[in-house]
């Protein structure tokens, strides 16, 4: 049977058709989804994890204990799940376990643009780049074998595009497996220096016959020129196909790269080109074997392919362009959104908002403006604190903001570490009961598994008291003025406070109150109430007028307007 | 169903992924080869939207490139300028005929751009306008714009209306049908 699949959702088939067993995740665009789907196969448990660390380490011990496991997380949850990843690569998996993990070429929604593909060399483990739905869940079958054979944990590589893009897929039936049994044996399971130099070598050797193997079921010669080759990968491939009428070499295995079937294939040709996104690996790798090659010279280092881009880049062909004088439509809080008022007060107080990773980021636009630095996951609280041990003319106006989630995944140590090296920081956490940016997953705080199971509930303000906080305050985001106090007593208090403003994403209420309307009559066009970047507020012909379509009663408005000109309904 | 290179945009929230799951349905119904390409994450908030939807045979790039769109079907107006340029010489724009304010227009940074419908009629743009919210609103939904659009689509397109209700009634919710068939239908009908 012929289904048409998202790749993310090709690659959960592929884990059930493999006989997976566990899969353990922490939501990231673009990986997502392959964990939503797997969930809808009850053969597989499957959880969300707190972060991309334990869920790897979950993934560790399941292959350790001897079925399949998988872990999937975007490239900067590779980052943080690199720790256990550079040394499962020592110890083996014994039942086969693979990371997926999904790069964003042209953040798309990223902070970076960094390139996985290096995790794959450094850590010395195979990695493999499908270039459509039903490649996706081949190769992940595949990855699967390779583990187990080569008792390594195998990475898949997807790019947003191609994890986001659907194509047909062939369905097969699920096979299951035998449990390996797991032996005791401290010189290849326990890392302590003198057992992980032994296993270094099996590493080494491992590699070694896995590249001199080029095995050929991973990559495809497609001859249409004796002119120009060019050597390409991923989604990319699907671009150089239409776009060119170059001979193509397709790789498949990623790491380790089949440099000699390359080079015959460079032999083939009078020019040899490589079409990657992002780093030159590829090329490099070409380059430092001796093979004459063109690549990043021509594509340059950023952003996302396309047909058009490399008819341009190779060509000179230059595509129809858009006009230049179109308003942009940046993504905005959604109106309701219970963040928007507590950025609107620390605006409005004049802070330094240390931001972290979420829809609240968002808060740093216009006319919020009001994120000042933002890193990585977790990081608001951390910086927070350097701004206080810097002891920086900004020490008292400085507050952390962080996502419930995002606090679960990597918050929680920073406060720790702030409390324990007698910090004065103050930290806000945007409690919306949901994993919101991703597309709503639950986490530790809201009582529910990935199944909609219920399960136990992370108490936030119970966890920061047995952290030592000194002050840990609660109140509604909605109610403005409260928010205001609060941050006020807590940023002047000089001792580690948590300030936890607490409403449901707007995107998971039910039903709404009426929508707010404008009294003509009242309303002065101050505009003051426009000052909230409230989607639903618009100015348009010199009126103000809410949008009854977007307006979701959530009426924070209402106390902006000095005038009384915004009411409940119509 | 005929061979066509679809670009869906709008704004986030307006269901545009659910306009392009419906065409690969529908293309599915037809035996066709199809790829869709999406983007989901930080722009579903309220920001410019975009879904690739390309029906045909040994479809390799799952994205279509600009100057090489069949239809562009517009949830938005100002979308519709923004992407315009993706259309061939002989494509049609489909144009929800609703106003959606940006950001920067609601803070006074940009100006809403006035007539969209000069300007592409101008630069040469084929478009027809669809009062897509209010049939679907008289369908039963505001929610429905996506499938009111795709209703005028194969009505445009030579379709048969009862294949394009099939692809539907595999894609939407049970509970949602109902009003999803009025509003295709209002679409269909409303291209004479």
């Amino acid at each position: 049977m012929k289904k048409l699949m998202l790749t993310n959702e090709a690659v959960a088939r592929g884990a059930w058709e493999a006989g997976v067993k566990v899969v353990s995740s922490y939501p990231g665009t673009p990986s997502t989804e392959i964990t939503e789907f797997c969930a809808g196969y009850p053969e597989m448990y499957v959880e969300w994890a707190p972060n991309e660390k334990v869920s790897a380490e979950v993934a560790i011990g399941a292959a350790a204990a001897g079925v399949r496991s998988m872990c999937c997380m975007k490239h900067v949850g590779v980052n943080v799940a690199a720790d256990p990843l550079f040394t499962a690569a020592y110890t083996g998996v014994n039942g086969g376990m693979v990371l997926v993990v999904a790069d964003d070429p042209a953040m798309h929604s990223s902070q970076n643009e960094q390139d996985s593909r290096f995790y794959a060399r450094s850590a010395h483990v195979p990695m493999l780049e499908p270039a459509d739905s039903a490649e996706a869940k081949e190769y992940l079958k595949r990855a699967f074998d390779l583990s187990e054979e080569y008792d390594t944990p195998v990475m898949l590589r997807l790019t947003t595009r191609s994890a986001h893009s659907q194509s047909y897929v062939e369905l097969a039936d699920r096979v299951e497996r035998e449990p390996k049994p797991f032996v005791k044996d401290i010189k290849k399971w326990v890392m302590m220096p003198a057992a992980a130099r032994g296993r270094h070598l099996v590493v080494e050797k491992r590699e070694r016959e896995l590249k001199d193997k080029e095995l050929p079921e991973f990559y495809k010669i497609e001859r249409r020129s004796d002119k120009t080759g060019i050597v390409t990968l991923g989604a990319v491939y699907q671009y150089v196909k239409e776009a060119t009428d170059a001979s193509v070499f397709k790789v498949g295995m990623v790491y380790p790269l089949p440099v000699e079937a390359i080079r015959r294939f460079a032999e083939t040709v009078d020019e040899l080109i490589v079409c990657e996104e992002l780093e030159p690996f590829i090329e490099n790798q070409l380059k430092a074997a001796g093979i004459e090659c063109r690549g990043k010279d021509i594509f340059g280092l950023q952003g996302e392919f396309s047909p058009a881009f490399i008819r341009e880049k190779l060509y000179g062909i230059k595509a129809p362009a858009p006009v230049s004088d179109v308003p942009g439509r940046p993504p905005v809080m959604c109106a309701g959104c219970p963040h928007r008022g507590v950025f609107y007060v620390l605006n409005k107080l004049k802070l330094n908002v240390c931001g972290d990773i979420g829809c609240y980021t968002l808060g740093a636009n216009p006319p919020l403006s009001a994120v000042d630095i933002c890193v990585c996951m977790g990081a608001s609280v951390g910086m927070a604190h350097g701004f206080d041990k810097a002891d920086s003319p900004l020490k008292r106006k400085t507050v952390a903001v962080i996502g419930d989630s995002t606090f679960i995944h990597s918050g929680i140590t920073n406060i720790i570490n702030a409390v324990y090296n007698k910090g004065t920081s103050t930290t806000i956490i945007l409690d919306n009961s949901i994993t919101g940016m991703t597309g709503h997953q639950d986490n530790p705080s809201t009582g529910k598994r990935i199944t909609g199971e219920a399960t136990a509930k992370l108490d936030l303000e119970k966890l920061c008291e047995a952290i030592g906080v000194q002050s840990v305050r609660v109140v509604d985001a909605y109610d403005l003025e409260a928010v205001e106090k609060v941050v006020r007593e807590e940023t002047a208090r000089e001792a580690v406070s948590v300030i936890i403003a607490r409403r449901p994403c707007a995107l998971l209420t039910k039903s709404y109150p009426p929508a707010y309307s404008i009294d003509p009559d009242k309303c002065v066009k101050c505009r003051a109430c426009l000052r909230i970047g409230c989607p639903a507020i618009e100015f348009i012909g010199g009126k103000v007028r809410i949008n009854k379509e977007l307006c979701v009663g959530c009426g924070v408005c209402k106390g902006l307007c000095r005038f009384g000109a915004i009411k409940e309904g119509r | 169903m005929v061979d066509m290179n679809v670009l869906i945009v709008g704004v986030g929230g307006q269901g545009t992924l659910l306009a392009s799951r419906v065409l690969g349905a529908w293309a599915d119904i037809a035996g066709k080869d199809c790829k869709l390409s999406e983007v989901h994450g930080m722009s579903q908030r309220g920001g410019s939207v975009v879904t690739h939807v390309r029906i045909g045979s040994d479809i390799a790039a799952p994205i279509v490139s600009p100057g090489e769109a069949d239809f562009v079907m517009a949830f938005e107006k100002l979308e519709a300028l923004r992407f315009a340029y993706y259309l061939k010489p002989e494509g049609t724009i489909l144009i929800n005929d609703q106003e959606i304010m940006p950001m920067p227009v609601i803070t006074g940074a940009a100006e809403y751009p006035e007539d969209i419908y000069g300007r592409l009629a101008a630069d040469g743009k084929k478009y027809i306008s669809v009062p897509a919210l209010e049939l679907a609103e008289t369908a039963g939904t505001s929610k429905a714009v996506n499938t009111v659009l795709i209703g005028a689509l194969a009505k445009i397109t030579g379709e048969e209306l009862e294949t394009v209700e099939e692809a539907l009634k595999r894609t939407v919710k049970p509970k949602l049908l109902d009003v999803n068939l009025a509003a295709l239908k209002a679409g269909y009908d409303f291209i004479k």
